[in-house]
């Protein structure tokens, strides 16, 4: 067993150990800690792969900003967010318990299938060649992506902008509680109201329902 | 036994992290633990992808392609959050199932 051997089985049994803990977790905490684990896991394979730039973004972008953004959202929920609450341990409908089981079974039979298939077939295993010296580097990754890859990289650039100002738009807007009746501006409304006026019940103040209501009133 | 060079490896442990992240989408029932599922199919579907990758290493299509996965997770997680965030609000929970404005 050479090191490169070493650290894919290292790498894997961790992947697996923590994807398993984050579905398995009753505490949302553990399930994020479990994330991280097979993100760390996942980053040591791309080593393992020659692929050392996308192992270094996977551990800035994955384990440095979404495993962070998950502890924080469930730091701001507190107990609420499953930790020692009741929130999985309601009792599923019969309907609810058959189609869990039947997709369990479903996932289950394809990875037996897939890893039967696998184990009796003869053709001979896809071993990799060695590569370039440069495949997989900052510099190699980092050129192709500006130049086969710039359309798609600026698009990204638009689409993180948009995400940024969309997950501000929506966590700051406050579930409409109370009627609306002092008319906002623009961007207030964006960020520290609901777009629509609404009246007591929840609904957009003047929509059909509501005045079906007064009108049976 | 050399293991982690030859394709085979790499397909079979992408495969059954995402069958695991399927699991965890479909049979639990807190938001933030589907969404972590979630985030599990993409790095396991990465994996897949620079695996190919290493097969044809002629070029860096693979990797370019993980990259850009990596930057919409970061996106759709974000925005998840924010919902996930705001579903509490309304109804002080987040249990999935309470999730039916909708049908009422």
């Amino acid at each position: 067993m050479n090191a490169g051997s070493l650290l894919f089985f290292v790498c894997a049994v961790a992947c697996l150990v923590g994807a398993l803990s984050t579905i398995v977790a009753k505490n949302p905490i553990r399930g994020a800690v479990g994330l991280l684990t097979t993100i760390v896991g996942i980053a040591g394979l791309f080593l393992v792969l020659d692929a050392q730039f996308l192992a270094a973004i996977q551990l800035i972008v994955y384990a440095g900003a979404v495993v962070v953004l998950f502890v924080f959202v469930i730091m701001l929920l507190g107990p609420d967010a499953g930790a020692g609450t009741n929130v999985e341990h309601e009792p599923l409908e019969p309907a609810g318990r058959i189609a869990r089981g039947f997709s369990i079974g479903i996932v289950a039979l394809m990875l037996i299938g897939a890893v039967t298939l696998l184990a009796l077939s003869s053709e001979e295993p896809t071993r990799f060649v060695s590569v370039s010296a440069e495949h997989g580097t900052v510099e190699a990754v980092g050129n192709l992506l500006f130049t086969r890859g710039l359309v798609p990289f600026e698009l990204a650039t638009i689409l993180l902008i948009v995400a940024v100002v969309g997950a501000i738009a929506i966590a700051r807007t406050r579930p409409a509680k109370k009627l609306h009746t002092k008319k906002a501006s623009a961007s207030r409304r964006m960020f520290h109201g609901p777009l629509v006026p609404r009246d007591d019940t929840g609904r957009p103040a003047g929509s059909p329902s509501a005045l079906g209501k007064e009108a049976a009133e | 036994m050399i293991l982690g060079n030859m394709l085979e490896h790499y397909t079979l442990l992408s495969g059954v992290i995402f069958s695991i992240g399927v699991v965890g989408f479909l049979v639990r029932r807190n938001v933030l633990v589907q969404l972590m599922s979630i985030e599990l199919m993409l790095n396991s579907v990465n994996l897949a992808l620079v695996a190919y990758n290493r097969l044809h290493a002629a070029n860096m299509n693979g990797q370019m392609f993980a990259f850009f996965i990596i930057a919409v997770a970061a996106a759709e997680v974000a925005v998840g959050l924010a919902i996930v965030l705001q579903f509490y609000r309304l109804r002080a929970t987040i249990n999935s199932d309470e999730a039916d404005t909708l049908r009422q």
